[in-house]
């Protein structure tokens, strides 16, 4: 039962710090919200090791029947296993340090009980969702990070942007949603249910392998319909290509908010959907197909784009969505273990990555822009150092956490042996490459070299308060050590035992084994890349400081191009929101009150003007009514006489 | 008489006019009698809500039939009787309105201050109206509540209303006195056909196939007007731009329902071919609603016209699932009813409250409320979440069902018919966007006040039914579970014979 209080004490500390943060004041809430997340923090790790150590057996805890229309059954439960326990635990862990590192991060601001209230509700929603035992309950997790993503974004509700952000997260994600929602209305036309203990059962799965539905006029095997639909949904919440606009401008929210949502779990949501769904996933192999193009080119996409921001969160956030690539292509060739292992190791090191930023922000008064940075290692040497410890994990560079699980993937990509598999192992290395050039480029920026900031910036900089640091240095420990002490649990000899049936792959899949077995050019390639990356971060930032600068003018359209983030927000715009609001302006305009109104109103105006005229005949005056009889008279006998 | 050997339905039905009579004949000076008036309707409703629950705790869900059925013969010549009764699915539309009642009495406490007396009257009129057309189970009789609900809403409307209530409320009146017409005439052909009125022989009764297809078209006259379907819908906005608060969240919570109502107990059962025939027809009207309202909402400046448009859409979802004709379907448009009732219904008090204070429905005019009114913010943000669908609340469950059970019928249907889960955030979120965040730029604004104890406890119930029904909904679907179980099975009957009978033919 630990585990179920490791998902419930959350809520309670949501409910007690949304509710009645005005009877018990800010300090009150945050105590309480704090106090959840710590319960949670011991209970989820907790739970997870039980299992792995064989202390507790996988199970599935029923709480209530949800909703029950004819066949359709789906009840409240949290599922027990290796995968969902392991997700408890990284959530809860990670959360529990963003709630003590926003204590200090948020010390100034006014209405800390509802950010604190926003972020247990996150918490719970995000725990909701991997603990899920059917796909309806996982879609209420789903959904309610997205409430609580968009809540939070819009924090700060007096500032136009942070608002449009808010908006645009959540619609970019319903967006996604909607083919989701499809997706297990089709799951459960096939399967006859969307409980995971029917539609996760390889056997059943298989029996519906040959079924088929009629889509564009063409028959398509129904489960790679399904595959296609539900990985749209991940799409939208991993924030990848073509629905990842949403992820930059997601930073308006304070900045604990980027790292635990938009870093750690939230956008992670999406990969363990596909990792959840392995056993339909395994028989859908154009859908997989379809994961790793999509996934490799976000992450080649997403390195692009992060070379060339100012913001330092901005390129956090992109790199964020690189990452998320790796992890579908991880899953697109068959490799879930990979792509949960990169999403843990990732959890910690973004974590890492944007507290430290936030630090950064906090230390320099709320300046975000890089070049308006420099020199900062002297004056916050711990953040400086933490974020090195990031960086590194990030770049992949061993002993590191990244480097074990981005390896990992590259060495998937390469062992995949397809078309679409070389092409991932193409874009993972090029997207290494970059992922180290912005890194360095970043920290170059921010804490070495000359300074660039204004001295008022530059007097006020101090370190950041230990309750601050704290949380900075255990999960700088977590970027350090969740690499090489759980590399053979998650993705090496250990996998079997230690995944226990909770990720299944077909039996003829043996890209996980092939990936041990590749040449040694390919392990050695991610390394030797990164490190290119960083020399020539060095050469441009540190070296010659003045190359980069020369470098956009004489490349000045690709330069635009990339910082202007391929240009997608102001396509969507055009294409997409614009004639929306135009069309809809027409169907109100003209569709409802000319035309459908038109009727009506016309008929009235017709009735209304008939009247009007007849109403002149009857004047009163008895002369005229007896001429008109008189005429009448004369008329009905002349006919009756002509036709007689 | 019913098992019970009372006549509590009809005793729940007449009590709102037992009600009325008392406040007709109190004397007295203005003051005395407005607050009279105004303690006699609460106190009416709250016993009728009171005994309505009797309803709800002695209904025996497990029975597909009607139940608590009362039969006085009336014109016995021709048929005709005054029968009462209710099914899981009207039991749930009777406590819809009983429960609304008293909210919207409350809701009126304050704003209404011209014709006291009048407007409580006409309030209880329309509850006892609201009542008999769902428990009514002659057609006649079900006729006569069903037209007599326009007579006490047009007064609503035309007096109480806003600058263009008249237009508002003659547009509103016609166009549903329009409708019904063709349906009185339908029921004169049932009749000449059956000998009776009686709806449960109907619903035994086959109609001949041809006479179905004219049968259909004159009760989609009048329940298309009435839910509104696509295109007969723009009497909707109007008349809820101009209607007082209470009477928008009557309109929309329980008015609307009656056209939803009327398909499933008439037109779906009574007329199975003709129903599936023109299914495909109205499958597209509904599409063509959720998308082409929710976009009409997109550009809306006045809020309560917003969500009238919101509700237009809201409400082909409904006639999506009904159509589909499987229990998913079917369930899922009568949940979406009830959850829009009150969902709906709770975001026109919201939208109530302010005007109250500041006298203008335009969005505009507002900005930055979440400051000065953060308990309001809060309770407008649960209702936009429901209304948008969230999981958890009372919105999600039945239009996810009816996804699933368009997926049946259909991909497109279920893809398209869900288009309104997008644009229902975002037409909804911008409305939040633009009335309770951003800056307060205007000085009347900085002055505003949170929600008064009185509001509150209008809210209050509606938070614990939107959270309930979304949470365990299971509460509310099992009444009407094993009624909705037996008109599919009838459905697929009639269908299979009429595919028989066919075969024969040829």
């Amino acid at each position: 039962m630990i585990y179920a209080l490791a998902i419930f004490a959350p809520l309670v500390g949501a409910c007690i710090a949304g509710l009645l943060g005005r009877v018990i004041g800010d300090r009150g809430a945050m105590t309480a919200s704090v106090a959840g997340m710590v319960v949670a923090a011991i209970c989820g790790p907790l739970a997870f090791f039980q299992l792995v150590s064989g202390a507790a057996e996988p199970t599935v805890i029923h709480l209530g029947t949800w909703i029950d229309a004819g066949r359709f059954t789906v009840s409240w439960s949290l599922r027990y296993d290796t995968l969902s326990a392991v997700m408890v635990g990284m959530v809860s862990f990670v959360a529990m340090l963003i709630h003590v590192y926003s204590i200090g991060y948020m010390s100034h601001d006014p209405s800390r009980a509802r950010f604190f209230a926003y972020l247990s509700l996150f918490t719970f929603a995000m725990l909701m969702l991997v603990t899920a035992d059917n796909l309806l309950q996982l879609f209420f997790g789903w959904e309610g990070v997205g409430l609580c993503s968009y809540l939070l974004i819009g924090f700060w509700y007096d500032r136009p942007s942070a608002c449009a952000a808010a908006i645009k997260a959540f619609v970019v994600n319903r967006v996604a949603d909607l083919p989701f929602a499809v997706g297990l209305a089709m799951i459960f036309m096939t399967f006859g249910s969307i409980e995971f203990a029917t539609i996760l059962d390889p056997k059943i799965v298989a029996q519906h392998a040959k079924e088929t539905h009629s889509l564009f006029g063409c028959t398509f095997p129904a489960l790679e319909v399904i595959g296609f639909l539900l990985f749209i949904g991940a799409m939208g919440k991993s924030a990848q290509l073509f629905l990842h606009v949403w992820l930059p401008d997601a930073m308006e929210g304070p900045t604990p908010v980027s790292a635990l949502i938009h870093a750690a779990t939230m956008v992670t949501a999406g990969v363990f959907l596909m990792a959840r769904m392995s056993p339909v996933m395994e028989l859908a192999p154009y859908a997989l197909g379809f994961v790793t193009f999509i996934g490799a080119s976000t992450a080649l996409f997403a390195a692009t784009i992060g070379c060339v921001q100012n913001d330092i969160k901005r390129i956090i956030a992109y790199s964020t969505c690189s990452q998320l690539g790796y992890m579908f292509v991880a899953a697109g060739v068959g490799v879930y273990q990979a792509s949960v292992y990169h999403l843990i190791t990732h959890a910690f090191f973004k974590a890492l990555l944007f507290l430290s930023a936030g630090s950064v922000i906090h230390a320099m008064s709320d300046e975000q822009d890089i070049r308006k940075m420099g020199g900062l290692a002297k004056l916050i040497p711990a953040t400086c150092a933490v974020m090195w410890i990031g960086n590194l994990a990030l770049a992949g560079i061993p002993p590191f956490a990244g480097y074990y699980s981005k390896d990992a993937i590259i060495e998937a990509a390469f062992a995949a042996h397809s078309a679409v598999g070389n092409y991932a192992f193409f874009c993972t290395v090029v997207a290494a490459f970059l992922t180290a050039f912005y890194s360095w480029r970043l920290l170059f920026m921010t804490f070495h070299g000359k300074s660039r900031a204004d001295h008022h910036a530059l007097e006020h900089a101090h370190e950041s308060p230990y309750v601050m640091l704290l949380p900075l240095f255990a999960l700088a420990l977590g970027a350090i050590v969740t690499g090489f002490a759980t590399v053979n649990a998650f993705i090496g000899d250990g996998q079997a035992a230690f995944w226990a049936g909770a990720i299944w792959t077909s039996p003829d899949n043996h890209v996980l084994e092939h990936a041990h077995h590749v040449p040694t050019w390919v392990k050695i390639l991610p390394i030797f890349t990164a490190v290119a990356g960083i020399a020539l971060a060095w050469v441009m930032y540190i070296a010659n400081p003045l190359l980069p600068v020369r470098l956009a003018n004489s490349f000045r359209p690709i330069y635009l191009f990339l910082l202007n983030k391929w240009y997608f927000d102001e396509l969507y715009n055009a294409i997409i929101v614009r004639p929306i609001l135009c069309i809809a302006r027409g169907f109100w305009k003209i569709g409802d009150e000319a035309m459908i109104d038109g009727v009506p109103n016309g008929l009235a105006e017709l009735t209304a003007g008939t009247s009007r005229q007849t109403v002149k005949i009857q004047t009163g005056s008895l002369a005229v009514y007896a001429f008109v009889m008189l005429i009448g008279v004369v008329a009905l006998i002349g006919l009756y006489m002509l036709v007689r | 008489m019913n098992a019970a050997g009372f006549p509590l339905l009809s005793l729940i039905t007449w009590l709102p006019l037992v009600g009325g009579a008392v406040i007709l004949s109190v004397r007295g000076d203005e003051e005395t009698i407005a607050s009279n008036a105004r303690w006699t309707a609460l106190w009416t409703t709250l016993i009728v809500l009171v005994l309505s629950l009797v309803l709800w705790v002695e209904f025996d869900p497990t029975d597909a039939g009607f139940q608590f059925v009362e039969s006085v013969p009336w014109l016995s010549d021709y048929g005709l009787g005054y029968k009462m009764g209710v099914d899981g699915i009207s039991v749930m539309f009777v406590l819809l309105s009983t429960a609304l009642t008293p909210i919207c009495i409350l809701a009126s406490w304050e704003s209404i201050q011209t014709k006291v007396r009048e407007y409580m009257l006409a309030f209880l009129i329309l509850e006892t109206m609201m009542i008999g057309t769902f428990c009514a189970l002659d057609f006649v009789v079900f006729y006569m509540f069903f037209e007599c609900v326009l007579i006490p809403m047009y007064l609503i409307i035309g007096i109480w209303g806003g600058p263009r209530r008249v237009y508002s409320a003659v547009k509103f009146f016609l166009y549903t006195l329009t409708g019904s017409v063709l349906m009185l005439l339908a029921i004169l052909a049932m009749w000449m056909h059956a000998g009776t009125t009686d709806i449960p022989t109907l619903m035994a009764t086959s109609f001949p196939p041809s006479m179905q297809t004219w049968l259909f078209l004159a009760f989609l006259a009048s329940f298309a007007v009435k839910v509104p379907m696509w295109p007969v819908h723009t009497w909707l906005p109007d008349a809820h731009v101009e209607a007082p608060t209470a009477g928008s969240v009557i309109l929309a919570g329980v008015l609307l329902k009656m056209g939803g109502y009327g398909f499933i107990r008439f037109s779906i059962p009574m007329l199975p071919e003709a129903s599936a025939a023109f299914a495909p027809l109205m499958f597209t009207l509904s599409v063509v609603a959720v998308i082409y309202t929710s976009l009409v909402a997109l550009a809306q400046e006045d809020m309560k016209k917003l969500i009238a448009y919101s509700s237009v859409a809201h409400m082909g979802i409904v006639t999506i699932g009904l159509f589909t004709f499987n229990e998913q379907g079917i369930q899922g448009a009568l949940f979406q009813m009830v959850s829009h009732g009150i969902v709906s219904g709770a975001l026109f008090l919201v939208v109530g409250v302010i005007y109250d204070r500041i006298h203008t429905r335009e969005i505009a005019r507002y900005g930055g409320l979440a400051e000065r009114m953060p308990g309001y913010a809060f309770v407008f943000m649960l209702f936009t979440m429901a209304s948008v669908g969230l999981p958890g609340t009372a919105g999600f469950v039945g239009e996810f069902l009816v996804i699933l059970g368009a997926f049946k019928v259909s991909f497109w249907l279920a893809l398209l018919g869900g288009a309104g889960m997008i644009l229902g955030a975002a037409y909804m979120l911008y409305l939040y966007r633009r009335v309770v965040f951003g800056r307060i730029t205007r000085d009347d604004l900085r002055a505003i006040m949170d929600l008064s104890p009185r509001e509150w406890a209008l809210f209050v119930p509606l938070i614990v039914l939107t959270m309930w029904m979304g949470i365990y909904p299971s509460s509310f679907s099992v009444f009407w579970e094993a009624s909705v179980a037996a008109m599919v099975k009838h459905h697929q009957a009639a269908m299979e014979s009429a595919v028989k009978l066919a075969g024969v033919i040829n």
